[in-house]
């Protein structure tokens, strides 16, 4: 029970520190207020315009840095103490595989073995985990098959230290965005609190996932975009290089990570616009100055994070380089680049022959081979014949023969080449069905003709010939295996052999559809070579496969992440979770175990944390609005502005374009906006508690100031008791069940702990 | 006011010709010979149906469109004395002589020729001059694509006369001064009903819709700044359009479907997607059947429990006398009893009789004692007396869920578990009676306290494809996989096994009116309206997007069942290249114009610029969000979808022109005749591409196959040749 022990340890050390923290606080405010009018009378003028960052004047903000400096420090030791410590503890548990710890932490251990593997996400995070392993003695050894699975004896805790580690600099990070933007402690301290105390933001942090690190490289790039921001009047001088740089890199890291990192290069794109018209206006400066600021911005924020993205993928292809489970998704040409790889090296016969076993790869990036396996079309689809796909990955199913037109029976000595013009006869190695097609509609593809596997052994009819011709040979040239762009034309028809690319539902595995296409257009699509090559009767001979340069394989492996990408649709009976169902917290993601006996570990957010979230968002929007709409009426706020908008806008960035997604979601795509919106939640109350004065008088306006503050601090802290379960794990009955400790929690029924 | 009788009563009119000149043009252009072809063109064979349906008041849900559009197009036919007897089963398909074809499509041809002079109007209300006005209106008028989607019954062109009218109308209330005189709130509520209207034809028009509000709240935030005006004034102002722009449309658009639901009255095809209630407030169908059944569920009763998951179809809890396999084809065993499935048929075998656990009997009291909320019962399959049981083993398809079965005893210490607590999801009071249709019900099974749900996934062959039914733990809060409904229902008289079994056999009848309020009507076919899922399937003449843009595909709407005179949707490529043009042009104007008025050069006055903003919103803003979404939609898309973004394009290229001429040339004489020679130029081709590209807008005359090919301006466009 080293949990019951703890945890009033850390209460107490909260409760002790919180009462030390009022004294350095009121100190600040008494200190601080002053200044702040000063500052808002300074700013007025520029602000009218319903700027949404704070641009304070250098003396007013450099006399307000003065002041917040000192109690600011104890209170940033304060928040990365209690950040480190919540994350940290119990990191080790359960000492079993968690969620998509079996893919990341497979990915990891791909690094140190230096096996090649596809995913549809960029490198650097599981790099950075492979890394992390490896710094901390784990050997890669470990499968890492299903989730469950105990690691005995493995160093497992380094790979999720580094990510617990990474987690926990999002509080102390929203903390210095929040004080740069709005320079209060108070606020700066809400955000901060909110993300300890958040069940959700520990439990993701604490595993072996990307989402740790992509929410630091994420709130780093806020954060120096921020600081940044702050040196608007020191144009060019080393801090304000350092910061635009520093955005620059965490840019990259941010991307590097997942593609959701685009969001976060768009919000600072939009800032760095913004930030140009302004100074565009600024009719003080020249237009060479201009193009000095937007040419430096234009390197920090643009050529750099682009250089140091292809640095990731350069070190990331030169670290695998041994053949591993994602060759097939590649290009022959990628693959040969592989230790281990069959086409490494490769030695089979040079020139494709009747009689020979190959098989068939398109094109068309991660375009798959062809294959057929033991099911029909299903009723309604076209003819009830045999299924023909493209399938990415390599098996035995993939194997064709090459036969003449009429013969079956291998003939005796040399076999004759097969050559442009010939007409032949593919057969499926495994099914003996004959490479068919006929004047049906293709499942998806409607302008196309549907690709059959049929007859047998052989017999079949004039529909299974196939005439084969070199792309730009004549006749008669020979098809050489590996270099040879071939097209498969359909005697009967005319069409060509074609793989649309698109993802065939259930019935067909999920492979990909092959049809045969009337449009006689030369596209990679229509475009096949021949990969691997058996013939016992041909000599085998050395082949040097022409390798491709890192522009192309970098190319090449974006195609196939963003079609992996796009592919991952929702299946039919599968729990989709919604994005409406994020903000209000509707449902988890179960991390570990189900049962009762089982330990289980459930990703949900603090619901009270989850829900003034959502609450001050409404609170901000209604802010804003009665606050421009009296100023558009030409009454004059005496309130201070709030850089709220920033934040706002760092929300919606991440969180609305998920509604246009057509992929799978999960509930934890929502922190990285969950981030922003307790940011703003922050700033937002932290605004509404200083509004008091505008109902009360003095003393009852700071008491309730005060109040307030306690109040959101005592139900933080309270609920996180109540929830802590969730993250630390709980065992024993589930929640729905009687006898549960959590019976009292599952305050909404779509719980599921 | 004597005043204003004062005689002489003299008349003044002003006919703006160039107004009338167009409009009798783009009647022609739009009207002539509009019963040729006399036979299916293509998107008329999907709406045709519909408008069969209305003809008869027969119920249907078409999740492509809200109903007015439909109901436009019924009028059409109802003047023409259509009476909805035509198989609508394929395009080409000959109309017979009973049928109008002119009154048909007499009202989108109508809407389409009218869009000609509101394009010349509303080119005037952005201030710009009567020959930009001309030009705009020309564009539109030759423009082939328009006239072939106007002559035939379908609704593009009446979407784009709906949101072409309330741009109109609203830009005239809005440069109407002062703004509180009653011409103006009339035009003002003109937009709103026409905003309404245009939704209410096509989901589309609620891009433009938006776009048009947005329109509005930027003109009206400039209003509440203006400090002469007080308080009150600018409150009532806001009210004033929040009322005529938000209210009436939504208002209307509620309407159209008051209208539509009170009109098709009848069951028809689409009944089976609907809830029970909703069926039963049809004619026929349901109603038929479930007329006069009992409404309280009684122990003793026989039911048949209907699925509330209509997705992908319909299905009734079943049984049938085959036992679950005793090994699956992965090994895992099963209890093998009798099997519960969920089975899409009516069928005798989904006849359930509601026993009282307590007594043996299967018969119903006199008085009826009603099943309530909470009560426990038992549930015996009618044709087989298997009670309904479910226990801790694994389910066939979902393994981790537990299994339903019909309870057959094989003394292999696996007791029958088969009592279930009836929950009645949507009562009002705790001892709500459980009601026929009315109420949604979950079993909960008392031994587990798992719920009687339906999975969704299909049984393999030995459980003959039918729907798999299992009891799981972790409910949800709201899942319609756990809720039933009883449908048909009646009091059993019969305690013998012989006697019940004929008696199932026999049809229910009896005799009451059930209704349900309009509004859950309407907010369930709403609903169904938006999640009806359409099969994803590509169609031989859909396109992506961003090929409407270099207009790479057309559509084959129609070819003569035996020469080659043929229909086919394709635009104006000289039109589509000035959009284009015009498109990119403001663009890139906009862009220089607000770099350097940023550093304080204003090239263009302040008035000229606020047109030219003026402008850009309606016109290159109309285009964003007509075009925009596509990108984003995962639908089969074709070419039309591209027209109404196209017509913003028209408006936007004269003007542009124009704004052109007077600010940037001013002083530049030989670039200012240059570009009237090209304007006239350009003019003169459009009209040519028009004159040649008619044959395949019109279907007439015949072409031959060396004709055809040289109208094959691009390699993938698709024109068909018949083979002599």
């Amino acid at each position: 029970m080293a949990k019951a022990e703890c945890t009033p340890k850390w209460n107490t050390l909260a409760l002790r520190n919180r009462k030390t923290c009022p004294t350095p606080e009121k100190s600040f405010q008494t200190t601080f207020t002053p200044v702040s009018k000063d500052k808002n009378s300074q700013t007025a003028g520029h602000l009218a315009g319903g700027d949404t960052q704070s641009s304070n004047g250098p003396s007013g903000q450099f006399l307000a840095r003065e002041s917040i400096e000192s109690p600011s420090k104890v209170l940033l030791m304060l928040v990365a103490g209690l950040s480190f410590s919540t994350r940290l503890y119990m990191i080790t548990e359960p000492p079993h595989v968690c969620w998509d710890e079996t893919h990341f932490g497979k990915m990891g251990s791909y690094y140190i073995n230096r096996t090649f593997f596809f995913d549809v996400h960029p490198p650097l995070g599981k790099m950075l985990i492979g890394l992390a392993g490896y710094m901390s003695g784990y050997d890669g050894t470990f499968p890492f098959i299903k989730p469950g699975d105990k690691y005995e004896n493995q160093n497992y805790w380094g790979m999720r230290g580094f990510c617990a580690t990474l987690g926990s600099f999002l509080p102390i990070f929203a903390y210095l965005i929040v004080l740069e933007l709005s320079n209060s402690c108070t606020a700066a301290i809400i955000a901060a609190t909110l993300l300890i105390f958040d069940t959700g933001c520990i439990t993701i942090s604490q595993y072996i996932l990307l989402d740790p690190i992509l929410m630091f490289f994420i709130m780093a790039a806020v954060l120096s975009m921020v600081k940044f921001n702050q040196q608007r009047y020191r144009s060019f001088s080393a801090s304000w290089w350092l910061w635009l740089v520093l955005t620059g890199i965490n840019l990259a890291g941010a991307l590097g990570v997942k593609f959701v990192g685009l969001f976060v290069i768009i919000l600072v794109g939009l800032n760095t616009i913004w930030d140009l018209w302004r100074l565009l206006g600024d009719m003080s400066l020249s237009l060479v100055d201009i193009a000095k600021h937007f040419l430096a911005r234009a390197f920090a924020l643009i050529l750099l994070p682009v250089i140091l993205y292809v640095t990731i993928f350069a070190v990331h292809f030169v670290v695998l380089n041994k053949s591993g489970p994602g060759d097939g998704f590649f290009s022959s040409a990628f693959q040969s680049r592989l230790i281990g790889n069959n086409l490494h090296n490769a030695s089979m016969p040079e020139y494709l022959a009747f009689g020979s076993t190959v098989t068939i790869k398109n094109l068309r990036i991660a375009g798959g081979y062809l294959h057929s396996h033991w099911h029909l079309y299903p009723e309604g689809v076209g003819a009830r014949q045999q299924q023909v796909t493209a399938y990415l990955h390599k098996d035995y199913n993939n194997l064709w023969v090459v036969h003449r037109q009429q013969d079956n029976n291998s003939q005796s000595g040399n076999p004759d080449l097969v050559r442009h013009g010939d007409i032949v006869r593919l057969e499926h190695k495994e099914t003996t069905r004959n490479l068919h097609s006929h004047l049906h509609e293709a499942p998806l593809t409607k302008k196309h003709f549907q690709v059959t596997g049929y007859g047998i052994n052989g017999t079949g009819d004039a529909n299974d010939l196939w005439q084969v011709e070199v792309c730009g040979g004549r006749k008669g040239d020979p098809v050489k295996v590996l270099r040879s762009k071939v097209r498969f034309l359909h005697r009967a028809t005319g069409c060509v052999l074609y793989s649309s690319g698109k993802t065939l539902p259930k019935w067909g595995w999920e492979q990909i559809e092959v049809t045969c296409s009337p449009y006689l257009k030369e596209t990679p699509s229509s475009q096949w070579n021949i990969e691997d090559h058996i013939n016992p009767k041909l000599p085998n001979i050395s082949l040097s496969v022409l390798k491709p340069n890192f522009l192309e394989i970098l190319l090449e492996s974006h195609i196939v992440m963003f079609r992996g990408n796009s592919g991952l649709k929702p299946k039919d009976n599968e729990m989709n979770s919604k994005p409406w169902h994020w903000p209000i917290n509707y449902q988890g993601l179960r991390f570990s175990g189900v049962n009762a006996t089982e330990y289980r570990v459930y990703l949900l957010g603090n619901p009270v944390v989850w829900w003034i979230n959502l609450a001050s968002l409404g609170l901000y929007l209604t802010m804003v609005a009665v606050a421009s709409i009296a100023t558009q009426r030409g009454f004059s706020l005496g309130q201070q502005r709030i850089g709220g908008g920033l934040l706002m806008l760092g929300w919606l960035l991440h969180y609305a374009p998920f509604f246009t997604m057509g992929r799978i979601l999960y509930f934890h795509h929502y922190f990285p906006a969950m981030l922003f919106s307790s940011m703003l939640t922050g700033l937002t109350l932290d605004i509404l508690f200083r509004s008091a004065d505008l109902l009360l008088h003095p003393p009852y306006s700071y008491w309730f100031q005060r109040a307030g503050q306690l109040l959101l601090l005592f139900s933080i802290l309270y609920s996180f008791y109540l929830f802590h379960p969730l993250s630390y794990g709980m065992t024993g009955p589930l929640a729905h069940e009687p006898g549960s400790a959590m019976a009292d929690l599952k305050w909404m029924d779509s719980w599921e702990f | 006011m004597l005043e204003m009788l004062q005689l002489p009563l003299v008349v003044t009119a002003q006919v703006d010709l160039l107004l009338v000149l167009v409009s009798l043009l783009a009647f022609w252009t739009r009207l002539s010979h509009l019963n040729y072809p006399n036979a299916v063109v293509f998107d008329e064979v999907y709406y045709g149906q519909f408008v069969s349906l209305y003809m008869k008041r027969v119920f249907f849900i078409d999740d492509s469109g809200p109903p007015l559009g439909h109901m436009i197009l019924a009028s059409g036919a109802y003047l023409g004395g259509f009476d909805g007897n035509f198989v609508w089963n394929r395009i080409g398909a000959e109309y017979p002589s009973t049928v109008n074809v002119w009154s048909l499509r007499l009202l989108p041809a109508l809407c389409g020729a009218l869009c000609v002079p509101l394009v010349y109007l509303l080119t005037l209300e952005l201030k710009f001059s009567h020959l930009s006005a001309l030009g705009a209106a020309v564009l539109l008028l030759l423009e082939n694509s328009l006239i072939v989607q106007s002559r035939f019954m379908l609704l593009e062109s009446v979407l784009i006369f709906f949101v072409l009218l309330a741009f109109f109308s609203y830009l005239r209330f809005h440069n109407s001064t002062p703004h509180r005189t009653l011409q103006g709130t009339c035009w003002l509520i003109l937009s709103g009903v026409s905003c309404g209207a245009a939704v209410g034809v096509k989901y589309m028009g609620l891009f433009s819709y938006l776009l048009l509000l947005v329109v509005a709240s930027l003109h009206t935030w400039k209003l509440i700044g203006d400090k002469t005006i007080s308080h009150v004034i600018s409150c009532h102002l806001y009210v004033h359009r929040v009322l005529c722009l938000v209210v009436v449309p939504v208002l209307l658009y509620v309407f159209w479907f008051y209208v539509h639901l009170s009109f098709l009255n009848r069951s028809g095809p689409h009944d089976q997607l609907m809830s029970s209630a909703f069926q039963a407030s049809l004619q026929g169908g349901l109603s038929r059947i479930t007329r006069g059944q009992p409404l309280e569920v009684a122990y003793g009763s026989q039911v048949t429990l209907r699925s509330s998951v209509s997705q992908p179809i319909p299905c009734w809890l079943h049984s049938h006398k085959v036992n679950y396999p005793i090994r699956y084809d992965n090994g895992r065993g099963s209890s093998h009893q009798q099997q519960v499935t969920c089975y899409p048929f009516k069928d005798v075998n989904n006849w359930w009789i509601i026993k009282d656990p307590g007594r043996q009997q299967l018969v119903v009291d006199t008085p009826p004692r009603p099943v309530r909320h909470g009560d426990v019962i038992q549930l015996v399959h009618g044709m087989t007396s298997r009670f309904l049981n479910s226990h801790d083993v694994a389910a066939p398809m979902s393994p981790h869920t537990q299994e339903v079965s019909g309870y057959i005893d094989f003394n292999v210490s696996m007791p029958a578990q088969n009592l279930w607590r009836v929950d009645i999801s949507n009562r009002e009071a705790e001892s709500e009676v459980w009601k026929t249709i009315l109420s949604e019900v979950r079993l909960i099974h008392v031994n587990t306290s798992a719920v009687l749900k339906l999975s969704g996934v299909s049984l393999p062959d030995w459980g003959f494809r039918q729907l798999e039914v299992v009891a799981d733990k972790l409910f949800k809060a709201h899942s319609s996989s756990l809720e039933w409904t009883v449908e048909e229902h009646r009091y059993g008289t019969s305690q013998e096994q012989k006697e019940r079994e004929a008696e199932l056999h026999s049809p229910t009848h009896i005799d009451v009116d059930r209704k349900i309020s309009f509004w859950a009507k309407f907010v369930e076919l709403q609903w169904k309206m938006l999640t009806v899922k359409q099969e994803e399937s590509e169609h031989k003449y859909s396109s992506s997007p961003l090929e409407w843009i270099t207009m790479e595909t057309n559509i084959a709407y129609w070819l003569h069942s035996s020469t080659n005179a043929q229909i086919h949707l394709i635009g104006n490529p000289v039109s589509w290249g000035v959009a284009n043009l015009s498109l990119l042009a403001y663009q890139l104007l906009a862009v220089v114009y607000l770099l350097r008025r940023r550093r304080g050069l204003k090239d263009v006055p302040d008035g000229v610029w606020d047109q030219f903003v003026c402008l850009g919103c309606v016109c290159v803003g109309g285009w964003l969000v007509n075009f925009v979404p596509f990108l984003l939609m995962d639908k089969t898309l074709f070419l039309y979808h591209y027209l109404p973004a196209l017509c913003y394009l028209y408006l936007l290229s004269p003007a542009l022109l124009e704004h052109a001429h007077t600010h940037l040339l001013r002083y530049a004489h030989q670039p200012l005749r240059a570009l009237c020679v090209g304007a006239l130029a350009v003019l003169l081709s459009i009209f040519l591409t028009y004159r040649t590209f008619c044959p395949l807008t019109y279907g007439s005359p015949e072409l031959s196959a060396h004709q055809l090919q040289g109208l094959k301006w691009r390699d993938t466009w698709d024109i068909l040749y018949r083979r002599r």
